[in-house]
């Protein structure tokens, strides 16, 4: 796994974030969009990313939606 | 079947709830109303003397051979103007009847040469059937007309011919140019004998005028005054085969007419659903590249992409494939391997490359280049209505009141279904166009839109988003639609959001750039204007928010109650032919066919229990994905069925990077196309003349192909359709695959998706063509979706706030590029660049406003340097105020161009489909082809070499 493809799954994460502000729960519905498009790889990349560089790349949403995902990560996996 | 033209019945049909029942020549024949008593003659079996009438095009009466006694009416009326009335007795073989027709066919024969015997088109011409009807012996006049004889034949046109000596004036062409294609470029001048068909201005050639040769002409003349050239080549075909165009989504029928293993003209076909006999330049001229000398027809392999290629038999190149796709699935992983299925190739070898992917390889890491055009589609619609595909049939527009059309260029993108736009629209229906650019559409010949919204590019959603504003704010919501199928609270939500001052046309002109008042009048039009129907292309999906457009179109559908009927509704355009084919299919990494989700245990089991396998729950991996993870050397193996993603996707410099990391990657095409410099092997593939399946077009309307030749990728009988390529790699990767036909993959299909289950070859042959869902519920297909309530059960609102695009312009790059296509060419062009379409096109060109051009001293014609922050290429400037200043434009159908080596890796939040539609970009003038642009002819000359064999001694 490269930091390129890291940074550019952190950038779509926070892209899908800005787009789903209007949700009434915006973490839940980004965690459901990163479970049903996403291979496992781009999701283990994801929070291996995340687990060595923290969460302050990350919009407030989308933040609480790398907290779902990361509870479900041991299957998503 | 045998070669005979297709029945012609004089007039067009008429619709009416009156049936009236007529007496020809003692035959009693029902007829509606309106009828003319011409066609209720042909429809009772007999036939009238015609020559200027024809049943696509609206009755003239001129030509004066139609004539008819009938009871109680004085003289000899035209039938071909006559309308029918109930209990009308009408003879239409009398002695005096025959006299008078005698008399004017030997006036169109004085003045018409008589070289019948050299004729190209003798034995298929009007004209002489009938003289032959009418008996004609003798003329009395002589044959010295002189109005039309040894005039010079006008022969501009790569495909077709005007030999004006044989011209009888009957303007056929004329009206056909304007009713059936409404280009109106042909002018008929002067009176009766004397009168004179021209292309244009009498200095205009065929060539230079507005022709866009689309051959509406050629087959509405009687004569041989318009002919294809290839007749004249060939000669008069024998046989004919009905099928369906490969180019565009529009999906015209034709019918392909043979002389021997040549194809001769591919003519349209009035039965076809989409097209309805009418066809443009490319599916009607432009399949020259089947026979062209580029094609590859022999199997390659090479170890190494620095190597030549060496060519082996199919056997070895299959064999060796296999050998290695296991190989590299042993030391990596079966999730190092995947497939990319294509849009142009049938449902049944797109199927077949997600089965292989799924079941042989073993993972979902399968998706298609629709991926790149319409994935947002998909998702909007799916999410909003509960089904990934439009709402509407094609003849669903001939009762539309307002049309939108929004990031669609139907003219060049969709020239058939354009004209048929163009019809409704002439007789009075308005639009509404919201493009950056002024395309054809917003002013042609005898058509201007109501309202043109150039929008800057990548504003699309808030463009939508004011339109609603508008709607809600000043009470145009049809509430009682919304309320009956929609979920009220979605609703409000929506309708809160929209109403918010931010969203306002005032308070959005200086992001969109499109004058409120404008913007205001638009959406009236559109709540208020009756049937509404939105028309939406590339220029909606290929973008940033992509999905939210998709979805704010259909938010503004419901909201004005513009579902569920004819007239109205959501309607994506596809571009390539078989786009909604390919997503049906399950092509994307995500969902089996008919969009269930792979995380769906239920349907997976269906696929278990038919394939013996297990599927894995888990997506697999997209295209730009795939590219990622193969740079990141955990994928090794690719499959590319019919596409070209070196040329069509986007951040040239990421996808090569990507396919130069892999260690086995096989293309699968007719040509030795970009994407196979990095190429091991190279499978040859069949075109659509030479392969039996269906295509869907952009209607759902799945239709027949139909074989017209042997493939010519193998010796004589033992070609292979693409279909039977992937079958043989399946088998050497040791799956056993037996299908004998194309109708057994579609049997398959049938079995395993709910919305195909009334699916089948025999059906499709019956019925012409399907639409799906095709279910007990909808046996004969579903022409219009949604109709007692949305497939999801109710319709959903979905908040679309405007996000901008992270691509921005600056003082390094002003200028905002968009992309495009043009009539033409067809997308990355490996087909129409090789036919001669390219007198139309011969290369891309940048459009700049007068302004920007005029600031960077250029002019039309000089070459500049584009330049992004991804890269830079060099192309041919054209100086045009179709672009609004600050905006610039150029298509991408030329691999010299690199248009995509300057787009960026931005794209859509939900389905990642590039975002083609916004780059910012400065231009420069420029002397010379760029770095790359050179690197890369050079890369490319090496890439094509193929070893010859030693010469025997
Ligand atoms: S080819 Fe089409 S556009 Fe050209 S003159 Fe004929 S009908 Fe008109
Ligand atoms: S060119 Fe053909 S269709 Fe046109 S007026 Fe002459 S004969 Fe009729
Ligand atoms: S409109 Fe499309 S489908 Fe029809 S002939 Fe042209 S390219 Fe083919
Ligand atoms: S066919 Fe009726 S007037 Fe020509």
């Amino acid at each position: 796994m490269s930091a390129d493809t890291g940074e550019k799954l952190v950038y779509m994460v926070n892209q899908i974030a800005r787009n789903l502000t209007h949700e009434s729960n915006p973490a839940d519905v980004i965690a459901r969009h990163v479970i049903t498009f996403w291979s496992p790889r781009m999701k283990t990349t994801f929070l291996d990313w995340v687990a060595a560089h923290g969460l302050a790349g990350l919009e407030p949403a989308a933040q609480a939606a790398h907290t779902l995902l990361a509870g479900a990560g041991a299957d998503a996996a | 079947m045998g070669y005979e033209r297709q029945a012609d019945f004089g007039t067009p049909e008429v619709k009416s709830d009156i049936t009236v029942t007529v007496n020809i020549d003692g035959r009693a024949v029902s007829v509606p109303a309106g009828t003319t008593v011409m066609r209720a003659a042909a429809l009772s079996g007999g036939s009238i003397p015609k020559l200027c009438a024809s049943d696509n095009l609206k009755q003239f009466g001129s030509c004066r051979l139609c004539l008819v006694e009938i009871d109680g009416m004085r003289g000899t009326p035209a039938s071909c103007t006559t309308p029918v009335a109930e209990g009308m007795q009408v003879h239409t073989q009398t002695p005096g009847l025959q006299k008078l027709r005698k008399g004017v066919m030997e006036l169109y024969i004085s003045d018409h040469p008589l070289d019948c015997l050299t004729c190209s088109a003798n034995n298929d011409c009007e004209l002489q059937d009938q003289a032959a009807a009418v008996g004609l012996r003798d003329v009395r006049y002589g044959y010295a007309g002189e109005n039309h004889l040894g005039e010079q034949a006008d022969t501009s046109n790569p495909y077709f011919d005007f030999d004006p000596s044989k011209c009888i004036a009957c303007s056929r062409c004329v009206r056909a140019c304007d009713e059936v294609q409404g280009t109106f470029a042909l002018t008929i001048e002067g009176r009766g004998f004397a009168s004179k068909v021209s292309a244009g201005a009498a200095s205009d050639s065929f060539l230079s005028s507005e022709c866009v040769s689309c051959g509406a002409c050629v087959q509405a003349c009687p004569t041989a005054t318009l002919q294809e050239k290839a007749v004249k080549e060939i000669g008069k075909p024998e046989r004919a085969v009905v099928t369906t165009c490969a180019y565009c989504g529009v999906g015209c029928t034709f019918r392909a007419e043979m002389r021997g293993e040549q194809l001769v003209r591919m003519v349209p076909w009035k039965d076809g659903k989409a097209n309805r006999g009418h066809s443009c330049v490319k599916g009607r001229f432009a399949w020259g590249y089947a026979q062209h000398q580029e094609r590859v027809l022999s199997p390659m392999i090479r170890e190494r992409i620095d190597q030549p290629w060496r060519e082996v038999s199919w056997d070895e190149a299959l064999a060796y494939t296999a050998s290695e796709l296991k190989r590299i699935a042993t030391k990596y992983g079966r999730n190092a391997l995947g497939g990319i299925t294509s849009s142009r190739c049938t449902n049944e070898e797109t199927f077949l490359v997600q089965k292989l992917v799924r079941a042989g390889f073993g993972n979902n890491n399968v998706d298609t280049c629709a991926r790149v055009c319409h994935s947002p589609t998909g998702y909007g619609l799916k999410t909003t209505f509960g089904t990934s595909a439009g709402t509407q049939d094609f003849d669903s527009v001939e009762d539309s009141d307002v049309m939108l059309v929004i990031g669609a260029n139907p003219t060049d993108g969709h020239p058939v279904f354009a004209s048929r736009m163009k019809r409704r629209l002439r007789k009075g229906a308005k639009l509404i166009v919201i493009d950056p650019r002024r395309t054809d559409l917003v002013r042609s010949p005898h058509l201007e839109a109501d309202f043109h919204l150039p929008l800057r590019p990548g504003t699309n959603v808030a463009v939508l988003s004011a339109m609603a504003h508008v709607i809600v704010t000043e009470g145009l919501v049809d509430e009682a639609f919304v309320r009956e199928r929609c979920d009220w609270d979605e609703f409000s939500h929506w309708a809160e959001f929209v109403s918010q001052e931010r969203n306002s046309p005032e308070f959005l002109e200086p992001v969109t750039g499109v004058p409120a008042a404008d913007l205001r009048g638009a959406a009236r039009l559109f709540a208020t204007g009756g049937n509404g129907a939105i028309y939406y292309g590339l220029g909606v999906t290929e973008h940033s928010q992509g999905s939210s457009t998709v979805m704010a179109i259909a938010n503004l559908a419901m909201a004005t109650g513009n579902i569920g009927r004819r007239g109205v509704g959501v309607n994506p355009l596809r571009g390539q032919n078989n786009v909604q084919g390919a997503c049906d299919m399950g092509s994307f990494p995500h969902e089996l066919s008919g969009y269930r989700h792979v995380s769906d245990a239920g349907a997976r089991a269906l696929f278990e229990a038919e394939w013996g396998v297990a599927i894995d729950p888990e997506p697999g991996l997209r295209i730009p994905n795939m590219l990622d993870a193969a740079t990141d050397g955990e994928f090794k193996a690719i499959y590319i069925q019919g596409e070209d993603i070196l040329q069509s996707d986007p951040d040239t410099k990421h996808v090569s990077a990507g396919l130069a990391a892999m260690e086995c990657v096989i293309v699968h095409d007719l040509f030795l196309n970009e994407t196979a410099h990095y190429a091991h092997v190279f499978l040859p593939g069949s075109t659509f003349l030479e392969k039996n399946g269906t295509f869907t077009n952009a209607e759902r309307r799945i239709q027949p192909v139909r074989k017209v030749m042997e493939p010519l990728n193998g010796p004589k009988g033992n070609g292979l359709e693409d279909w039977q390529v992937t079958q043989e790699l399946a088998r050497a990767m040791g799956l056993d695959w037996n299908y004998t036909h194309p109708r057994e993959i579609m049997d398959e299909i049938a079995r395993l998706t709910p919305s195909f289950a009334g699916v089948s070859f025999a059906r499709l042959d019956a019925e012409g063509s399907l639409q799906w869902p095709v279910t007990n519920a909808a046996p004969n297909g579903s022409p219009i979706m949604h109709i007692d309530g949305f497939v999801r059960g109710k319709g959903k609102f979905v908040v679309t706030d405007y996000v901008p695009t992270d691509e921005r312009t600056g003082p390094r790059f002003p200028l905002l590029l968009t992309t495009g296509r043009i009539l033409s060419q067809y997308n990355v062009g490996a087909q129409t660049r090789r036919t001669a379409n390219s007198v139309w096109h011969s290369e891309d060109l940048l459009e700049v406003h007068p302004q920007d051009a005029e600031n960077r001293g250029l002019k039309s014609g000089d070459r500049a340097r584009l330049a992004s922050r991804a890269g830079e290429t060099t192309l041919r400037v054209t100086v045009t105020d179709r672009v609004a200043p600050g905006v610039v434009y150029t298509t991408f159908h030329h691999p010299a161009t690199q248009a995509n080596v300057v787009t960026t890796d931005f794209s859509d939040w939900a389905t990642n489909c590039p975002e083609y539609k916004v780059t910012a970009v400065q231009i420069t003038p420029s002397n010379g082809p760029s770095e790359w642009q050179e690197g890369y002819e050079a890369l490319a000359q090496r890439a094509r070499r193929i070893e010859t064999q030693e010469a025997a001694e």
